[in-house]
């Protein structure tokens, strides 16, 4: 590939760029289901509500021509799936994990069923940023063309750290996902901190949906997600309840998705079902290097531990 | 019981003949004369009942891609006032397949189905062919074979390589860097014709064109294709064309970065205004039709439909505005030249991008040739690997 200028810095700059391109919404769906997981319950649903995101958000989009309407909507129907998790399972004895692969499947079919004249219109599309000005390289420049919701998941990061770590309400949080017995006995109200945890986070989740449909890829079908809303949930667990480790962990996962078609560009042909598979043998692989029979993971929420 | 059919200025055409050779059927599509009859079939066909047909897609018949390109075949039957047609998209390639045909076979009374993706053949055509015997199934990708399969089973497939080198012809004239890109789901024959046909294309006007290739491992992930179309435009490539379910994602994404684009399976211009080149589409509505009018004059349906331009089953989108006159006119050159038969795509010399000489020199395969079928090479100047 002697004759190429940018050759083999091509799949750096490919990694680089599709860590942030391919990273947005596991960072959105991971941050969500965080903060879900902190108080005490586990949603998921949310690859549902990343399909219901995705298809709101470019609906909405397509007849109000603002995709920031779109985003706000798409959060809306976040808000919505999430009351609807929080609401079934503050009953007695009803499963967390079962009532969310019911919600998956209900909002995956209901995006379907309502998303379909929206298959084939364009919609317009989110804003970016272009951050490459000082770069006379095309290449540099549209890996450095970035998305305006990067940079709110990137601010949402350090505010969901603060606001777990000192913030009084995030405190609450952390006690009724610790140990709701002790949240209760100090007079909070767990079922509310968990119903407006799991709604603020099936809104992250659906915002993250609307990446996928308004900004990369960018349009909207049945296929859109491909089990991002699931892997995002596995990344909570390694990133250890961590929100600032949920950055890190998405834009690995991001980059590891975009190494698979860039090594196939420059010519390295091999072992591209290998490659493409990247991400999927990265969440065995940090699974089962974090795994222990002897002690649960740092960071888990003491109510998983019972 | 026979209907007496009477057909306007088709004077070559056997009425109330039982059966119709497959080389007769092909010249017959070719010349248009069975198309030219439409809607002129008499009072007594729609008094005798309307012919029914029955479509499955596999995925949505609006994705701009495969299914869209029988949704239309469908379109183009359905406006016939004396067919009745019913459709089911999104059915997957599974028991679910089954049912949706016995469904259409004792709910709607279809006479005649359409299962249109690849995995419905074998088994679940296979399985029900028998049980049935007065339905008939035809299905799109022609592996009926007469000594293994049932005979109410038949199977119809496009040479749509044919479009695809005509689309590598333009690509060719119109790349600046020579590189051209060609995002493929999965390295099985027929998406390795395509890539083939489309990079001996470009190099008819570029003799240097190189055809980058990403295989996504699958017909829909937008995700992975929209990766490798930003990845290729990176490494210089300034013709994107894609062998996917929907080519929206690349298409679009093509647009975005300010690079050519051709598309495939239906006209996709609407995705890219500026860049757009030409693209290689089905043109089912012409077989359906013809297979309506087989089954009304209850005419014998052949078991093995194929054509490529020539014969009306693929096509070229119109150009797009960014293409040069003497793109055109190259194209237009070669289409002429398909057009008239004899033409071979796949003659000799042809190397493999391995240096091994596939195709001796004066050796030449025809269109039909069932060896091109089994293709697991590609051609030299293709970047990647089988």
């Amino acid at each position: 590939m002697a004759e190429t200028d940018v050759g083999f810095w091509g799949v750096v700059i490919a990694v680089l760029g599709g860590a942030i391109r391919v990273g947005t919404p596991f960072l959105f769906v991971s941050l969500g289901e965080c903060l879900t997981e902190r108080s005490g319950r586990i949603n998921l649903g949310l690859e549902g509500n990343l399909i219901m995101g995705a298809m709101a958000g470019y609906a909405v989009s397509y007849y109000s021509q603002s995709p920031w309407l779109g985003v706000a909507v798409a959060g809306g129907t976040g808000l919505l799936l999430g009351a609807i998790h929080a609401l079934l399972c503050q009953h007695p004895r009803v499963n967390h994990i079962a009532v969310g692969i019911a919600l998956m499947i209900f909002a995956t079919g209901v995006a379907f069923f309502l998303g379909k004249p929206f298959i084939q219109p364009s919609a317009p599309q989110l804003p970016s940023i272009g951050l490459g000005g000082w770069s006379d390289s095309p290449v540099v420049r549209a890996a450095l063309d970035i998305n305006a919701l990067f940079f709110l998941g990137l601010l949402l990061v350090p505010a969901l750290h603060w606001f777990l770590k000192y913030a009084r309400w995030g405190l609450m949080v952390r006690v009724a996902g610790e140990n709701a017995n002790a949240a209760l006995a100090l007079g909070y109200k767990v079922k509310q901190i968990r119903l407006l945890a799991t709604m603020f986070g099936g809104m992250l989740a659906s915002i993250g949906g609307a990446y996928l449909s308004l900004y990369y890829p960018g349009s909207w079908n049945e296929g859109l997600s491909s089990g991002q809303g699931l892997m995002a949930v596995a990344l909570v667990i390694f990133a250890r309840w961590n929100p600032i480790y949920c950055l890190w962990a998405s834009l690995l996962f991001g980059g590891a998705a975009a190494l698979g078609p860039s090594l196939q560009s420059i010519g390295i042909s091999w072992g591209y079902f290998l490659f493409n598979a990247a991400p999927y043998v990265l969440t065995l692989g940090i699974m089962i290097a974090t795994s222990s029979a002897k002690q649960t993971l740092a960071g888990m929420p003491g109510e998983f531990v019972k | 019981m026979k209907s007496k059919i009477t057909w306007d200025s088709t004077p070559n055409l056997p009425t109330g003949s039982s059966r119709i050779s497959r080389r007769e059927l092909v010249k017959k599509i070719g010349a248009g004369s069975i198309l030219a009859a439409s809607g002129t079939l008499s009072a007594d066909l729609l008094a005798a009942g309307k012919v029914n047909m029955g479509f499955i897609y596999v995925g949505s018949r609006d994705d701009f891609g495969y299914n869209q390109a029988h949704f239309e075949g469908k379109s183009g039957v359905t406006s016939l006032s004396w067919v009745k047609a019913v459709d089911e998209e999104l059915v997957p390639e599974s028991i679910e397949v089954e049912k949706t045909m016995e469904s259409m076979i004792h709910l709607d009374g279809t006479k005649v189905l359409f299962p249109t993706s690849f995995g419905y053949f074998d088994p679940h055509i296979l399985k029900l062919a028998p049980k049935y015997p007065d339905v008939t199934f035809l299905h799109c990708g022609g592996l009926w074979d007469s000594a293994k399969h049932p005979k109410n089973v038949g199977s119809y497939f496009g040479y749509i390589d044919e479009a695809v080198y005509l689309s590598g012809i333009v690509a060719g004239h119109m790349s600046k860097t020579g590189k051209l890109g060609y995002i493929a789901a999965i390295p099985i024959p027929q998406v390795l014709r395509n890539i083939n046909a489309f990079t001996l294309g470009a190099q008819t006007v570029n003799s240097n064109a190189t055809t980058n290739v990403v295989f996504t491992g699958g017909w829909a992930k937008p995700v992975q294709e929209a990766e490798s179309a930003n990845s290729m435009v990176d490494q210089g490539v300034d013709v994107l064309t894609c062998h996917v379910d929907s080519p929206k994602v690349v298409i679009e994404t093509a647009e975005k970065r300010g690079v050519y684009s051709c598309g495939y399976h239906t006209n996709n211009a609407p995705l890219a205004p500026k860049g757009f080149l030409t693209g290689a589409e089905w043109n089912w509505s012409s077989v359906y039709q013809m297979y309506a009018k087989l089954i009304a004059e209850e005419a014998a349906i052949p078991n093995l439909v194929r054509g490529g331009l020539k014969e009306g089953i693929v096509k070229s989108s119109p150009y797009g505005s960014s293409v040069s006159a003497a793109a055109k006119a190259n194209a237009d050159a070669a289409r002429a030249k398909l057009m008239a038969g004899g033409f071979s795509i796949f003659s000799g010399e042809i190397k493999d991008n391995k240096g091994n000489v596939v195709i001796p020199s004066g050796k030449s395969y025809a269109q039909t040739d069932i060896w091109l079928e089994s293709m697991d090479w590609l051609v030299a100047g293709v970047i990647g690997s089988t």
